[in-house]
Parts: structure tokens; sequence; C-alpha cells
């Protein structure tokens, strides 16, 4: 067991920030904001750059790298706040055409809203094209759809008969299962953006002749921070290298499925790390944390709709639950 | 990154678990979780089982007597021992967790060989003399005083919340050897020394805990003569030794316990459905939660783990990030025990009950929650140090 990256992992994450540093830098962030619509040489661009075929086979044209590396540049996604559908068009690379090399935009349907409908060249999932209807998105960056509402696929969780409560429809197949850790890797990266954020204000801004950051109401926040951000690290890549050595036990090409538990666990304190630093984040910086023009905000409202994604917080303890 | 082991890893395994499921029937019963002596007793004859099989000190260096095993060797210990419901360290924990790595890594060759063999084999157990009245998460304004004659300190004090002080032979023990003053700042002139339990001079009164045991004491000291040559460090660079101790005490001393909480968390999800607790939808979702919360803190300290396998074996500060989180959880596991339980969430002879009394400490001994914060948030994140 030796659970530090690797120096080829290290090597793959810091060249896809200093990608995304070069070519999705704050000035494009907001431009994006402004814009609201998806920059197709960009979305090229990730593409060629491998984020949609990181775990496609070399034999069919792509990068041939395993899930725990797909975690990690995700999360460098999730850091830089990166727009569109990208993880349906990852899992859709070799089985959509195009979408290996961001040719294509593919989105998915796992509940009752679909990101990036409007603007997608397929979807996975159901067959929206009847009742969907665009609602007035939380987040600038993420137009909405919504739909029936129903999941599309997977069995109930077996709760003990007689039990009276609300049946759970999980989506626990494969896709479904890596669609959550890699949303999750998206959240991590967030929360661990927010953390930084905090930490950079609190120690230039000064009140009472000091810098925020030396009293003990704004350092507590920024450690809570910290905690949550590496406790969700510490699940989130552990669910990602458990389904690569479970994968390469059953030594079967496209056997990698994360574990359903760990990929809840993964996904719920993701979530709440995104959500929460977010929120803290915004406390930290004040009156500006309030205004459009601080990025703290796009991070909150993106955190909340993939909070919403693939396994929510209620299906997420559902599942750990069903498995103590 | 991998989390699998190896073969050798799996060969370990398999032997230990061999050798518990032989051990463990022939331990004699648990004694009463208030008799101290009692606990004593039987914490050090467990220890020299553990001694005998080979399996003492296992994360120890070689050349300190212990088995010089990996940090993922030692993983595998506390998971299966705990899997295996054997006793936890209990009276052994300052020795074996945090007093005796010290001497390990910062001892001469004679205190070594004097003072770790014992420990291994359950002969002697230690206490921690750090904290005093006046000097608890502000450690280093601690004012017992250590005077110099001849090739002895004369030491003159009190400490407070001492663990097991009722029950040990050693006491790893802070003491002031320099005054502060304008050019002697308050974490400069303390020394770390070692002191005989039985020597004359030491007074030990027990408290009692909330829990009603007697699991730590005060301690008055009254001119207690203590060999120069039992300091260990220099003279005056105790702050540093104490932070080595600190970083085992807080890195990898309470791992062994998350698997502890993972088993309790088991057995309050099978109470709970077969006592019809299950079907409440709030508390099975918060008992979810707990559950992906301790799956994660055994991942966090696989990655605390080698890391520190990197670093050369001292826990680093994610200690720190693992002890606040670990703690919280540990009490809102007990808090969810209380509502599994019902009414017999007031009933003193269900050991739940003892458990959720005891975890009521654990955001305040080995640094308190705000103090660990502080930690984080200036060693970690660089913010400036301030009021
Ligand atoms: C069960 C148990 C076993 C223990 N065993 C031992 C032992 O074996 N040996 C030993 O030496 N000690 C032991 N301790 C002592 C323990 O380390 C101290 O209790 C702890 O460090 C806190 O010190 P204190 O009790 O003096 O509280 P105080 O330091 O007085 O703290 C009181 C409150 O003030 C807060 N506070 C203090 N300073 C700050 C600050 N700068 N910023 C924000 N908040 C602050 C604290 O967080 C706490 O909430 C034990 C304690 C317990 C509960």
């Amino acid at each position: 067991m030796d659970f530090r990256l690797t120096d080829d992992q290290l090597a793959l994450r810091n060249g896809f920030r200093e990608l995304l540093a070069g070519r999705f830098d704050r000035e494009a962030l907001r431009a994006a904001v402004d814009r609201g619509t998806l920059d197709r040489a960009l979305w090229r661009e990730l593409g060629d750059a491998g984020l949609f075929s990181l775990r496609l086979p070399e034999a069919r044209g792509g990068v041939g790298l395993g899930l725990p590396e797909a975690v990690l540049v995700f999360e460098e996604a999730g850091r830089a706040l990166l727009p569109g559908p990208l993880v349906a068009t990852h899992l859709a690379a070799g089985a959509v055409p195009g979408a290996d090399t961001g040719e294509a935009v593919v989105t998915a349907s796992d509940g009752a809203l679909v990101e990036w409908l409007a603007e997608a060249d397929d979807v996975l999932g159901q067959d929206l094209a009847q009742d969907a209807r665009p609602i007035r998105s939380v987040d600038p960056l993420t137009p909405l759809h919504r739909v029936g509402g129903e999941r599309t696929a997977g069995p109930d969780v077996v709760l003990p008969p007689g039990t009276n409560v609300v049946t759970l429809t999980l989506p626990p197949d494969a896709t479904a299962l890596t669609a959550a850790l890699l949303t999750a890797a998206l959240q991590l990266g967030s929360a661990a953006r927010t953390t930084e954020l905090a930490v950079q204000h609190a120690r230039q801004r000064e009140q009472f002749g000091q810098p925020i950051g030396a009293f003990q109401a704004v350092k507590h926040l920024c450690a809570q921070m910290l905690v949550r951000t590496e406790i969700a690290r510490a699940a989130v890549y552990a669910a990602a290298v458990t389904a690569e050595a479970a994968a390469d036990e059953a030594d079967v090409t496209g056997a990698c499925v994360p574990d359903a538990y760990e990929a809840a666990g993964a996904k719920l304190l993701a979530d709440d790390a995104a959500v929460r630093n977010a929120r803290d984040c915004l406390q930290v910086h004040g009156g500006m944390g309030f205004t459009w023009e601080a990025d703290v905000h796009l991070h909150l409202k993106r955190a909340w709709v993939r909070a919403g994604q693939w396994i929510t917080a209620a299906e997420a303890e559902e599942l750990v639950a069903s498995r103590l | 990154m991998d989390l699998t082991s190896t073969a050798e890893e799996e060969v370990f395994r398999g032997q230990l678990k061999e050798w518990l499921a032989k051990a463990l029937p022939t331990l004699p019963p648990a004694p009463d979780p208030l008799d101290w002596p009692g606990r004593r007793a039987y914490d050090t004859a467990w220890q020299r089982m553990l001694y005998d099989a080979g399996y003492a000190g296992l994360h120890w260096p070689a050349d300190a007597g212990g088995r010089g095993a990996t940090p993922t060797q030692h993983l595998i210990f506390l998971e299966e021992t705990e899997r295996a419901g054997a006793p936890y360290v209990g009276a052994n924990f300052v020795g074996l967790l945090h007093a005796g790595p010290t001497v390990a890594a910062e001892g001469t060759a004679e205190q070594r060989a004097r003072w770790l063999p014992p420990v291994l084999r359950g002969d002697e157990i230690w206490c921690q003399g750090f904290s005093e009245p006046d000097a608890g998460s502000d450690l280093a304004s601690l004012r017992t005083r250590a005077v110099r004659d001849g090739d002895h300190y004369v030491v003159s004090g009190s400490k407070i919340w001492t663990s097991h002080a009722e029950v040990a032979d050693w006491c790893e023990l802070l003491v002031r050897t320099e005054p502060v003053s304008e050019s002697v700042p308050k974490h400069r002139g303390i020394t770390w020394l070692a002191m005989r339990m039985d020597a004359p001079g030491v007074t030990v009164r027990p408290l009692r805990t909330l829990a009603g045991s007697t699991e730590f004491a005060e301690m008055f000291l009254d001119e207690v003569r203590i060999p120069v040559t039992d300091r260990v460090g220099e003279e005056n660079d105790g702050w540093r030794v104490t932070m080595v101790t600190l970083s085992f005490e807080r890195g990898t001393a309470f791992v062994g316990e998350v698997v502890a909480c993972r088993r309790a968390l088991g057995e309050l999800a099978r109470a709970a459905r077969e006592n019809g607790r299950w079907s409440d939808t709030v508390l099975r979702r918060r008992l979810g939660r707990i559950g992906a919360e301790f799956a994660a803190l055994w991942r966090l300290t696989q990655w605390n783990v080698s890391e520190a396998q990197r670093s050369g074996g001292v826990p680093g500060t994610g200690g720190s990030v693992f002890k606040l989180r670990y703690s919280h959880a540990r009490q809102e596991l007990y808090e969810v025990a209380a509502e599994v339980l019902g009414p017999d969430a007031l009933d003193l002879s269900h050991p739940w009950n003892q458990d959720r009394l005891s975890s009521l400490s654990y955001t305040i001994a080995a640094g308190t929650s705000q103090i660990q914060q502080n930690i984080v948030a200036e060693r970690i994140l660089g913010l400036p140090k301030g009021r």
C-alpha cells in the first residue's frame, strides 16, 4: 500500500492545471458567465488534451489511463469551474461518435434536471425530446431543463419489509457510479479552491489593525474548510483506486466500476465539502463575498447543481446505511 | 496510488489472524472498566502475549527492540486485532504509543536499553505528566520547577489530568529548568524528564471522571530527585522533544480506534434493525452518514501513513486534520447510539453508555478541537498568529 500520488499522476495533474490556467483563466471564466453558452472551441481543445478519452483504451484512440487519473483531472476541472457536461461527455467517449475528441457535446439525464440539454448533440439515458422544459438555472454557467423526474435505471434499495419509508430508486449501474465519482472529484476541486480563496483573502484583508486571518473565528472557519476537503479527498481517491484494483483482479477490460458504498460515501463527503466550503468562503469575504463580482457564488451554485446529480445526499446515506 | 496489499502483507495478515484465533480464547475475563489495577494487570498481560508472539512494538524501529515493520503492516495489525475483538492498548497507551517512540527517536543508547524493553514486555507502564492546573492548552506556560543539584534535578510542582497515574511506573514529565524572563521566552527553558512514580516526594491523588472511573489523577511533586541521566534531549530543549511526542500522540495513536468505531457502528445498525428503530428514516440516514465518515477516516489514515513513510516516520500535521474530524465523529456515533437505545440510553450497565460518557473527552484530551483548529490554520494553511 502506498496511497500517495505517483510521479506520473502528479505530472498529469500539474499538466492539466497549467492547461486550464492558460486556456480557462479567471477572465475566460467571467466571459463565459456573460456569454452563457458553451465554448465549442474550448470543448475540442479539452478533447485534444484527452479529458474525454482519458480512460478509452489506446487501441481505440484513447489515452488508456484509469479511474484514479480521471479523478485527478476532474478535480482540476472542478478547481477551474470549467463549464459543460464534462462527466457525461467523458462517459460517452467510445460510445457516442465525436465524444472522445470533443467534437460532440453529450449530456445525460439521471433525474429531474438535465444540464446543457439545448447545446447537447446527444443525451445518455431516456429520450427527453418531448417533455423537457428550460428553467431559470441558479447557476449562470449550467443551463438546466426540467424533465419527468424519475430515475432512469436501477432497482430499489432493499429495506426490511414493513418499514414505512419513501422508496428511493438508485442508479447503481456502472455508468452512474462512475458518474457519481467523477462528479465528486469536481466537487473536491471546488472545495479545495474555495479553501485557497478564503485563506488568500484572510491573509490580505486587514481589520482592527491586523489581517483577519489572525482572528480565531476566521481561522477556525478556514481550518474546517481544509478538514472537509481532506476527508473528501481521501474518500474520492480511495473509491477510484479500489475500483481500479478490483478491475485488475477481474482482468476484464472495462470492468473498472467503483464500489457503490465507496462511491456513495465519496459523493456525500465531496458534496458536503463543496457546498459548505463555498458558504464559509463567502463568509470570510464579507460584503465582497455577496457580490456578483466575487467568484465564490459561482462555486456555490455549481456545487448545488452537482449535489443534485447522480447520487444525492439522501440516496448516499441510504446506500451506505444499507451496507452497515 | 495503491491500496492493495502485497503478497508479503497478506502472509503477515494470515499469520496474525491465525495467532489471534488461538491466543484470544486464553485471555482471562475482562476486568470491570472502573477497576484500574485490574485493568493494568489485564492490559500488561495482553502486552506480554504480544511480546512472546513477536508482535510487540511492531511499528518501533528494530534498533529500539521493535519489529521495524512497515506502517502498512502496523495498520494491518490494528485492523485485525480490532476485528478479532482483542484488547485495546489501554494502560500501555503512553508507553507504547508516544513515550516509547519519543525515547526511541530522541533517547541515548542507554536510555533506549533501559526503558524500551520493559514497555514492550508489558513489565512497566508510563504516564504523561504534561498538563498542570494553570497550563493546559497553553502547555508552554507550565511552572513545575527543576533545580540542578549535582547529578540530579530536584523537582517541585504539580501536574493534573495524568491518565493511569495511579498504576504507572514511569512518567514522561515536562519541567521548567529556566525561569521565564525577558531573555527566556516560555517555550525555552522546558526539559523532558523520565520520572519514577515510586520516587520519594511523588503523591498521586486519583480524580473521578464524569464516567465514574479514576482514569486520571492529580500529581504533587515535592522535591523529587531525578537523575540527570534520565533526561531525554538537552536541558531546555524539551519543547522540541515535546513536539515529537505530540506528533506521535495525534498522528498515529488514535488509528486503531477508527476500526473500533466501525465495528461499533455495525453493532449499532444490527441493534437498530432488531429493535425497529431502523425504520426511522432520519436515524437510518444519520447512521449512513457516520458510516461514510468512518470509511473516509480510515482512508485518511492510510493517506497520512503513506505520507509519514515519506518523511521518515514522524507523523506530520495531517494528524491534526484527522484528530479534529475523528473526535467529533466519535461523539456523533454515541449520540446516535443513544437514539438507537431509546430508554436504555439511561442505563449505565449498557457498555455503549459508558462509551458515550468517555467520548466526551475526545475533543479535549490530546489538544482541544479549538487548539487543533489553530494548528491547522497556522501550520498548514499559513494564516498569521494572532489573538
Ligand atoms: C480524559 C483526559 C485525559 C487526559 N490525559 C492527560 C495525560 O495523561 N497527561 C496530560 O498531561 N494531560 C492529560 N489531559 C489533559 C489535556 O491535554 C488538557 O485537558 C487539554 O490540553 C486542555 O487543557 P485544559 O483542560 O487546561 O483546558 P483549557 O486550556 O483551560 O481550555 C478550556 C477551554 O478553552 C479553550 N481554549 C483554551 N485556549 C484557547 C485558545 N488559544 N484558543 C481557543 N480556545 C482556547 C479550550 O479549547 C477549551 O474549550 C487529559 C485530559 C482528558 C480530558
